[in-house]
Order: C-alpha cells, then structure tokens, then sequence
C-alpha cells in the first residue's frame, strides 16, 4: 500500500514519529512530532500503534493520492479537508479510494497538522525513527510532489471513533514555565513572565525566537560552558530575546537556560505562527 | 556536586571538570537503576543531563543519582579493573588556513602547533553541534586559542580545529568558528557504520601526521 503526495502549496511537509531519544553523546537530538499530542491522537484514530510514523504538514496545502484503499484522518491545527474536491469534516475519521485525492486546506488556527495514514509510513528511518531532524539533517527528506510513501503494517487495533472534535488555537496562548538552571544569568527573570512576547519570523522546529522587551544579561558572568539541552528550554542570548527550543533543538548550547517549559505545555509551542503572541506563567 | 532541576523532566549535574563529566557520564551510562529511570544522558563542559523517561517524577530520578564521591570511585574502580580505552588514530595533513594564526596567538611556530596537537592524546567529552562532532579535551594547555571573531560560512568536512580548550574535526560541511589548523580524510559519521559515530564520550584520540 502507498500514499502519492501530489501537491505540497503550504509550508514543509516531514515525516515524524515518537522521535530517537537516547543519542545525545554522539550529538543526536530527539527531533519527532512537535505538537506530541496531536500526533499521539491521531495514530490513535486510525488504530495505529504508538510511535507509528505520520507527515506533520506546516499551514495545509498538502493533497495526496491513495494508492490503494486507505484509512487517513488529520489532527492538530484544524485544516478544511477535501476529498476529490467535496468538503468532508475535518477531525473525521476518512476512507479513501484508490485514486481518490485528499487536500488539505489552510487551517484557521494553528500551525502543524498531523495526517495519519492507517498502518503507519514505511518510509526508512534513521537510528530507530523515521523523524526528520531539520538540524541535524537526518531522517526522511521533505515531502515533494511525486514521492511515494509505502503504508506500514503499525495498525494496532480497530477504528473505534469515525470523528472527534477539530482542535482549535484561538486566542493567546499562556504556557507554565519553572525557573531554569541559569535564571541567575538574567538581572530580571521575572519580566519573562511580566510581558507578552511576540513569536518571531525565523522560528521554526529547532526554536522559537520571541521579540519583546529583551531581558538584560547579569554583568561580568563570562561565557557558559556548553551544556545539555531540552525541548521547552528557554534560552537568553547576548541580546535578551528568548529562544524556547523546540523538537529539533542542539543537544547542547552555550547561552543560559533561564526557565523551562513544563513538557506538558510544549505542545501548544507548535502551534504558534510566527506573529502570534505568548505568554508564560510560573508553574 | 549540585544538582538542579531543569524543567520537570531534568536533572542537571554540575561537576568540577571535563575530566569529571566524562567519568560521571560513564558511571551514570553504567548503573542499572538509572538507565531504567532515562530516557537521555546529556554530557556537557562542566555538566551531565539526566533527561527522565516520561512518566518519572523527578524525585524518583533524583533518588537514583549517586553522589559525587561515589561516582568518582566508581570511575576509578573501572579504570582500575577494565581494559584500556580503545584509541582512535586520526591522520591529519596540517595545512588548515588558520594554522599561521593558531601560531601566532600561542607563540609557537607552525611546526610546535603540529607537535603540540600530536603530542598529547585527546578524549571526547561530549557532543551536540553536529552527529558525529566530538568536543575533545585533555590536549596542549598551549593550544587554547579563541574562536575566530567571524565564523566562516562553510567549513568543509574532514576540518581540524581548535576552539576554547577544545579540538574537534567537523563530520560534514557545516558553518563554524573554530580555527582550523588541518584536514583528515577519516569519516567521523557514517550511517552505514554501526555506530554511525566514530566517536563515543570516554573515547581516547591521538592525532598523527598524515
């Protein structure tokens, strides 16, 4: 069985699954799904076993062919669905024919939506996932109109649901952070919390960057030696704009991490677009 | 030794030395009730991460970690009963464009640099900035050069450089500011290699002429 991308008008298409924990020492990150949540819920859907590798698409525009019959539904930032150009609910749990063409539209909230293929994509991992690392540039390479994806055989039980209520990501959001390792390398950590920062243009899956009023360094603390890394991390460099690390973080960075991102919360970080605002709140 | 939480999934180990991440990583790798408790063991310069698997408390992580004392005799116990660390021979031809520089700042001429970087053999402490890319200590204190003010947009695979305290040879063509003092044909990652990484934490290099 295999899925045909035919279109891909929206933002990087990847590959993602659970990730590769575990290979930090020789400079591996975990990478995998960044809204962890939704990509958990919708292999759910389709009856797929944890851990069964989805495509995280980025603001819609991807449609795909199916190969053969094949059990599709799509979570996360809740896109318009079309099945050979008629409207179908999005959170439904889909059937598709052989030949017949989902598209995805653009979502009118959120960022990454998830399509999850019954069976899982069997496309050839790298150290135990099929994740695509865009810092590390390992994994599977980003979906482009033509490329095959062979459907697994990671169904796990039957379809229970036929459809759940579409996520929806209006409003602000306000994620629990805990004080870092390094809060003390900032003269005022607590104005992370005091402000409402505005998500950058150049975030992306290693990272988001948060324009506000910078946070000020403590003087005379020299450089940091490098040290471990986690996603949810909110780091400070030289010039005060918090970075928040997301999936494909550096497994180690030299700038402090002044609070982190209860893990919880990190998923709600995937669904911010670049101008939207964000918050923290002490855990 | 301190211990500090990082997020609700983090212990972050603060330990004296390089010397001192690299024995603690490899007692933590080696004990049993941790490795059950993690899912990730981070080294860094002067740290390890305990990163817990999901659904471990951090209390029940931090209950496992043993204290400093015991983690550097543990250390000591297996440098006194095991076998000896497998060396990993690096050729390197020594014609890197900063090598005049690296002797100008360290006050040797070109050829000390070389017999300086040979001299001694180097172990990874940690990694991070690449797959396959090792920080390497334990050199020439005479070596220790600044990174260039302007990071170089490509450095090519194979770079030997110089950084801080720290020597390192790039895996692949990367962006990067350390001074590059040679060039080695050796793949340090290779994912038809089994482990992909030439280079384990703990591992000990020696460099030699090519």
């Amino acid at each position: 069985m295999s899925v045909i991308v035919t279109a891909v008008d929206g933002g990087p298409c990847l590959v993602q699954d659970a990730g590769r924990p575990g290979y930090a020492a020789i400079g591996v990150g975990v990478s995998g799904a960044a809204d962890r949540a939704a990509y958990a819920l919708g292999n759910r859907l389709v009856g797929n076993a944890p851990g069964a590798a989805v495509v995280e698409v980025v603001l819609g525009g991807l449609e795909v062919e199916a190969g053969e019959h094949i059990t599709v539904c799509v979570t996360g930032a809740p896109t318009p669905l079309e099945v050979d150009g008629r409207p179908e609910p999005p959170g439904a749990v889909l059937t598709l024919r052989p030949g017949q063409r989902l598209r995805l539209g653009t979502p009118a909230s959120g960022l990454r939506s998830y399509l999850a293929v019954r069976g899982g994509l069997d496309v050839p991992g790298v150290l135990g996932s099929r994740s695509h690392d865009t810092l590390a540039r390992l994994g599977p390479t980003a979906l482009a109109p033509g490329a095959r994806l062979p459907v697994g055989r990671d169904a796990a039980t039957e379809v229970l649901v036929d459809a759940v209520p579409p996520a929806s990501y209006d409003g602000r959001a306000v994620v629990r952070v805990v004080r870092g390792p390094r809060d003390g390398w900032v003269r005022d950590v607590d104005r992370l919390v005091g402000q409402v920062w505005r998500v950058g243009a150049a975030s992306d899956r290693v990272g988001l960057r948060l324009d506000g009023d910078p946070l000020t360094a403590t003087p005379h603390r020299g450089e940091l030696p490098s040290e471990g890394a986690l996603r949810g991390a909110v780091q400070v460099p030289p010039d005060g704009r918090p970075v928040v690390f997301g999936p494909d973080h550096p497994v180690t960075g030299g700038y402090p991490v002044v609070a982190v991102v209860v893990d919880a919360d990190t998923d709600r970080l995937a669904q911010l677009r670049p101008g939207d605002e964000l918050g923290f709140r002490w855990a | 030794m301190n211990v500090l939480p990082y997020g609700d999934r983090g212990l972050l180990l603060e330990l004296a030395d390089t010397a001192a991440v690299v024995a603690a990583a490899g007692a933590l790798l080696a004990d049993s009730r941790v490795a059950a408790l993690v899912a990730d063991v981070v080294p860094g310069a002067r740290t390890v991460l305990l990163v817990a698997r999901p659904g471990v408390s951090l209390d029940r992580l931090r209950a496992v970690v043993p204290g400093q004392e015991h983690l550097n005799s543990a250390d000591s116990r297996a440098l006194d009963q095991g076998p000896p660390q497998a060396e990993v021979v690096i050729p390197v031809v020594y014609d890197g464009p900063d090598l005049a520089e690296v002797a100008d700042r360290t006050g040797l001429t070109e050829a000390e640099v070389v017999d300086a970087h040979t001299g001694r053999s180097w172990q990874v402490a940690f990694g991070g900035f690449a797959p396959g890319f090792a920080y390497l200590v334990g050199g020439d204190p005479r070596l220790q050069v600044p990174r260039r003010e302007q990071p170089r947009t490509t450095v090519p695979a194979g770079a030997v450089g110089l950084a801080g305290e720290f020597s390192g040879v790039y895996p692949r063509a990367s962006p990067g500011g350390w001074q590059l003092i040679g060039h080695t044909d050796v793949a340090l990652w290779d994912l038809e290699r089994d482990p992909p990484a030439l280079l384990a934490a703990g591992t000990t290099v020696r460099f030699v002429e090519a």
